[in-house]
């Protein structure tokens, strides 16, 4: 199973409403992606919070049909 | 065995290490490469460290997903606090966060 960037682009929109998006595919596998967020929902949050939240929002595909996310989180200024 | 047993079998471990990582795998044949960078970092900062290979055992893998309400493997405890994931630790690690938390938590570095 794998999925596809605009899939895992549009689940964290939703899941963050508001957030910056951008998604690398890593191998092109669909299994191996890194994504880049930017949200003012994680401001005051800690990198394992600002994490959680990207993977609430992946719906439990996280570690099932999305083996690799390599994620990096930001504030906006 | 029920959840229970497991995530308690999981808090002991974790309270009871100073430095505890769920991995794939172990520090001398790690079957991830995400274990594997994990390891790496802890093998320069001189740490000694403990590792649980979760592959070993399917419900300590589940459980600690539950535990840390984390989806991925691998995953590194502190003192009982999780720390984060192969990202996290390495962001953390790059930055200089990662020496100088542990030194806070009384855990020695040696570089």
């Amino acid at each position: 199973m794998a999925m596809q960037a605009s899939e895992i682009e549009r689940l964290i929109r939703e899941g963050l409403p508001g957030a910056e998006v951008r998604i690398e595919d890593l191998r092109g596998d669909g299994d191996h992606y890194a994504a880049f967020v930017k949200s003012a929902a994680f401001k005051g949050k800690s990198r394992v919070q600002q994490h959680q939240m990207v993977y609430a929002a992946l719906k439990g595909n996280m570690g099932e049909a999305l083996h690799a996310l390599a994620l990096q989180t930001s504030v906006p200024d | 065995m029920s959840d229970i047993t497991i995530l308690d079998e999981i808090k002991n471990a974790v309270d009871s290490t100073d430095v505890l990582l769920f991995m794939k795998g172990s520090p001398q044949f790690p079957q991830c490469g995400f274990s594997s960078t994990v390891c790496q970092i802890l093998n320069h900062l001189g740490l000694e460290f403990k590792s649980v290979d979760v592959l070993q055992n399917a419900e300590i893998r589940d459980g600690i997903k539950q535990f840390s309400s984390w989806p991925t493997i691998p995953q590194l405890y502190v003192k009982g606090e999780f720390i984060g994931g192969c990202d996290i630790v390495r962001e953390m690690f790059e930055s200089g966060e990662l020496a100088e938390y542990l030194t806070s938590k009384g855990v020695t570095v040696s570089s």
